[in-house]
């Protein structure tokens, strides 16, 4: 595994952050090949989504490196991490459309402030990636108009507008049905496939996980329980692996003193 | 990114090679509208394209439908597996006329 860095797109060494004193994310290790799907699993809290935002370098980190594509983020200059954003496409989880703007100016916006492209390329590139997310004829729409499922497939078309080298995804299937959900999941496998893209999904989404993953790390109050195949996730003998898949809550071990500590806020 | 040209009868050959990506991409544009515009049949021969994203791809829809509204040819030659793939994906394959090379569209007009 460590023998071809060339297939490496995202390697994270020892990676600790905090949110003030509270430890979020303790040694975290993780590596991402080229062209798969890795979903970054966990319970609410367990700090996927700071994970991802470390990704992204929207956060400074307490110790440790993230390198993308190669390139150490954690050490880099504010002009030079702009440029390799160029190659890095983002779906949040929200969509983060702007709503004053219509679906066709939101997925071009990336191409506005990155290129120098003419006007004509531009609308055509919009409507081959909204052709893709099955949302053509829509770019006239205003987000305020689009459904719960519309959203994430423009928020989708918009990350991968400059045919990135990495996508990544925060939960794509929170807050639709089944239905869409899995609409959505097929959508990541067809991006995948076709356009040679390494992703990184973060989801609590079990089922989705399962469809679409490559490898699944799964996290656990900051700390990685297992990387892994699905399968090997899935017949993992670790028990707090298996009461996450099996939707069994934490039976932590409560320390009277520290409890009380907490509640009277000596401690 | 690199082009050249070449004449063959009736038809100008625009090949391109190399990387057609978003810095590169408007050069291939520029060729392309400027021969159509010089109301020549084009065919783009993308044999030697390592790599095309889809503003490249988009230069060539835009070439496409600017031959059909001025009645000219506009096709593809010696589309690679990676650009095919790029072209598919947008559904694209059906859309242009595909050849395998300039010969193959020259002996069918025989």
């Amino acid at each position: 595994m460590k023998n071809d860095n060339k297939d490496i797109v995202i390697e994270v060494k020892d990676l600790v952050t905090h949110y003030g004193d509270r430890l979020i994310l303790d040694q975290v290790n993780l590596e991402v090949r080229k062209g798969e799907v890795m979903v970054i699993m966990g319970g609410s809290g367990s700090g996927k989504t700071t994970l991802l935002r470390h990704l992204l370098g929207l956060h400074q980190a307490t110790s440790g490196s993230i390198l993308l594509l190669g390139k150490d983020i954690t050490k880099m200059a504010a002009k030079d991490l702009y440029e390799l954003r160029r190659k890095m496409g983002v779906a949040f989880q929200g969509g983060a459309l702007f709503s004053s703007m219509n679906v066709g100016e939101n997925v071009k916006l990336p191409l506005r402030e990155h290129t120098k492209l003419d006007d004509k390329t531009m609308d055509i590139m919009c409507r081959m990636k909204l052709e893709v997310v099955n949302l053509s004829g829509f770019e006239d729409l205003m987000p305020a108009e689009l459904s719960g499922g519309m959203t994430k497939r423009v928020a989708l078309a918009r990350a991968v507008i400059m045919d990135p080298k990495l996508l990544f995804f925060d939960e794509p299937s929170a807050g639709l049905d089944p239905v869409v959900s899995a609409e959505l999941d097929e959508l990541i496998l067809k991006l995948k496939s076709a356009m040679n893209m390494s992703i990184v999904v973060v989801t609590h989404e079990l089922e989705s996980a399962f469809r679409i993953a490559d490898r699944i790390t799964m996290l656990d109050n900051g700390k990685i329980l297992i990387t892994g195949t699905v399968d090997e996730v899935r017949n993992s003998d670790n028990k707090r692996i298996q009461d996450m898949l099996n939707r069994r809550p934490s039976d932590t071990v409560i320390n009277a003193e520290e409890y009380l500590g907490r509640l009277t806020g000596e401690i | 990114m690199e082009y050249e040209i070449k004449t063959e009868g009736q038809y100008t050959i625009l090949m391109i090679s190399g990387e057609v990506d978003l810095y590169y991409s408007p050069r291939a544009r520029e060729q392309i509208l400027k021969h159509l515009g010089d109301k020549k049949h084009l065919l783009v021969d993308l044999s030697g394209v390592e790599y095309i994203d889809s503003s490249g791809v988009a230069s060539l829809v835009e070439g496409l439908q600017l031959a059909k509204s001025s009645q000219l040819e506009f096709g593809l030659i010696g589309v690679s597996d990676a650009a095919m793939q790029v072209l598919q994906l947008a559904r694209l394959d059906k859309v242009f006329p595909i050849h395998a090379s300039v010969s193959e569209r020259l002996d069918s007009n025989k």
